[in-house]
């Protein structure tokens, strides 16, 4: 199974096992590592599972839709980086995948 | 204890299982003063969750009554505009001369930069800052109150702590902090409730209000930079040079944001503990639980019934046929109720697993901005509240406002019998 590692944003870090086809969001709630809220269930509606994908991974986790990028443009602290993690599904490929979390989800 | 009336709901019950379907409106504003629109929203669920109203006070309307249903509409701003020129989001269409664009009534791009330019002031590196104070303040508020002695806990808590959190975020002067709870009440009125009698004299109280923010926006135009809301709008490229019509429209905007919604959940969080002692006594013996409760108190007052929107286009909505021009209307009282998505919806449970999936805040770009703000308030108070009293109990009928929009609560009066 692959392997995510969520990093709070005081450092600290959480590396959990996440099956393919669930989202980077359901694997970080479905563990309960904190700094994700995902108000929305992963509907890409609400913009409170924001993550900034480490740069080594960023060619493999795809980039933001349109409705994905008009939610994310009004969350707090955006980055190049930033993406919804409820729309970064889990492959094989993505073993070993780093996000990091902002201060807080808004 | 019960605070409606059991033949009033008996008689609601019956009603809103015989009415014909094309006849039902639960535009009107007596459902929700009475408390009695769960019957009918419930039958418009089961038979019709996606329901047209032909004639009502406010004209021919559809109603979103489900979940999933107002979560499509809600996202999906391209067809179901907001704009205030074709009636905003509210069931109320305003005459077209009192028709006032906000960010909230506005459509994107310019919805966009107007919401951007204040969102920071909600953002969660400024919550930490605004954390002491409204401990303080609440404390503050708290320990005044009188102990084996009935009063109104919205008048002295919950509009007293929001209102005092509003003039935080205007920087507003503190001794007439009052006159934005008015305006926020005048803006928002049914004209028929009784506060105001006409649009026109809705106006010409409103203008008082542009007058007045006019005068401190005027002052922070220049200078040092500031950190409050007027402020922010002076300074911003999408907000400096907006009519006053807008200008208006924003302030009213900012105000009711801030001042009903979490007011009528501070009171509706009360009510709800008294309605389910069990969920009380379960608090009690585990403050950690206001983490969870907090949005639950959010999801069961929902403290605006619903968001308007007009279709720009005909839309085809699960078999609906919308048509260009018309009105929708997205019930999140409703859809908080929906039981396919909600478990047990209709009751208050301070311990959901995912509490904050609720339509109370709408969902997508027109989302709740102070959403977290909000629920740092009344988690603030619960702590403040849990740390004085053993028990703070409602005494007598409760009263409610006479609207289909603000779900509000004008009067709780309680008991608290004793401290620590």
């Amino acid at each position: 199974m692959p392997t995510i590692t969520y990093i709070e944003h005081d450092g600290t870090a959480h590396t959990v096992e996440v099956a393919e086809g669930f989202s980077v969001m359901e694997g970080a709630i479905n563990n309960t590592v904190p700094g994700i809220d995902a108000d929305c269930g992963g509907a890409c509606a609400c913009a409170t599972c924001h993550v900034y994908v480490d740069p080594a991974w960023q060619h493999l986790t795809g980039t933001q839709s349109e409705a994905e990028a008009s939610m994310i443009s009004f969350a707090n602290a955006v980055e190049p980086n930033s993406r919804l993690s409820c729309q970064i599904k889990v492959t094989a490929e993505l073993d070993g995948l780093v996000v990091r979390m902002p201060a807080g989800q808004h | 204890m019960n605070d409606v009336p059991i033949d009033l709901l008996a008689q609601a019950d019956e009603l809103a299982a015989t009415t014909k379907l094309d006849k039902i409106d639960v535009s009107q504003p007596s459902l929700y003063q009475d408390d009695t629109w769960r019957p009918w929203f419930a039958r418009l669920r089961a038979e019709a969750p996606i329901h047209y109203c032909p004639d009502s006070r406010f004209g021919a309307f559809w109603s979103v009554t489900k979940y999933k249903d107002i979560m499509a509409v809600d996202t999906n701003h391209k067809v179901f505009s907001s704009d205030s020129q074709l009636g905003g989001i509210t069931i109320r269409d305003a005459p077209m001369s009192f028709r006032r664009p906000s960010f909230i009534s506005m459509d994107p791009p310019l919805h966009d930069d107007q919401r951007r330019a204040v969102s920071p002031i909600v953002a969660p590196s400024n919550l930490v800052n605004l954390e002491k104070l409204i401990r303080e303040r609440s404390a503050k508020i708290l320990d005044t109150l009188p102990i084996g002695e009935e009063f109104n806990w919205v008048e002295k808590v919950s509009i007293e702590l929001t209102t005092q959190m509003l003039a935080t975020l205007f920087d507003f002067p503190f001794e007439d902090r009052h006159l934005l709870t008015y305006w926020s009440d005048i803006a928002t009125a049914d004209l028929l409730s009784g506060k105001v009698s006409s649009e026109e004299e809705r106006n010409e109280i409103l203008q008082q209000c542009v007058k007045y923010m006019r005068t401190l926006s005027k002052q922070r135009e220049n200078g040092p930079p500031r950190f409050d809301l007027l402020s922010m709008m002076a300074r911003d490229p999408s907000t400096r040079d907006m009519d006053d019509r807008m200008f208006l429209g924003n302030c009213i905007l900012l105000i009711v944001g801030g001042n009903d919604t979490t007011r009528n959940s501070i009171s509706g969080g009360l009510l709800a503990l008294n309605k389910y002692p069990e969920q009380y006594d379960k608090l009690r013996a585990n403050h950690a639980l206001i983490e969870t409760m907090v949005p639950e108190i959010v999801r069961w007052q929902t403290p605006l019934a619903h968001m308007r929107r007009t279709a720009l286009e005909d839309f085809d909505l699960n078999g609906n046929r919308i048509k260009k021009g018309d009105k929708v209307v997205m019930w999140y009282i409703s859809g908080n109720r929906d039981e396919e998505m909600i478990e047990n919806a209709d009751d208050f449970i301070i311990d959901r697993p995912r509490p904050r999936q609720h339509l109370s805040f709408g969902f997508g770009i027109h989302r709740c901005v102070g959403n977290r703000l909000a629920e740092m308030q009344l988690k603030i108070l619960w702590e403040e509240i849990l740390a004085r009293f053993p028990a703070i109990n409602v005494v007598g009928p409760v009263k409610r406002v006479f609207s289909n929009f603000v779900h509000g609560i004008e009067e709780v009066p309680v008991i608290i019998p004793s401290r620590h």
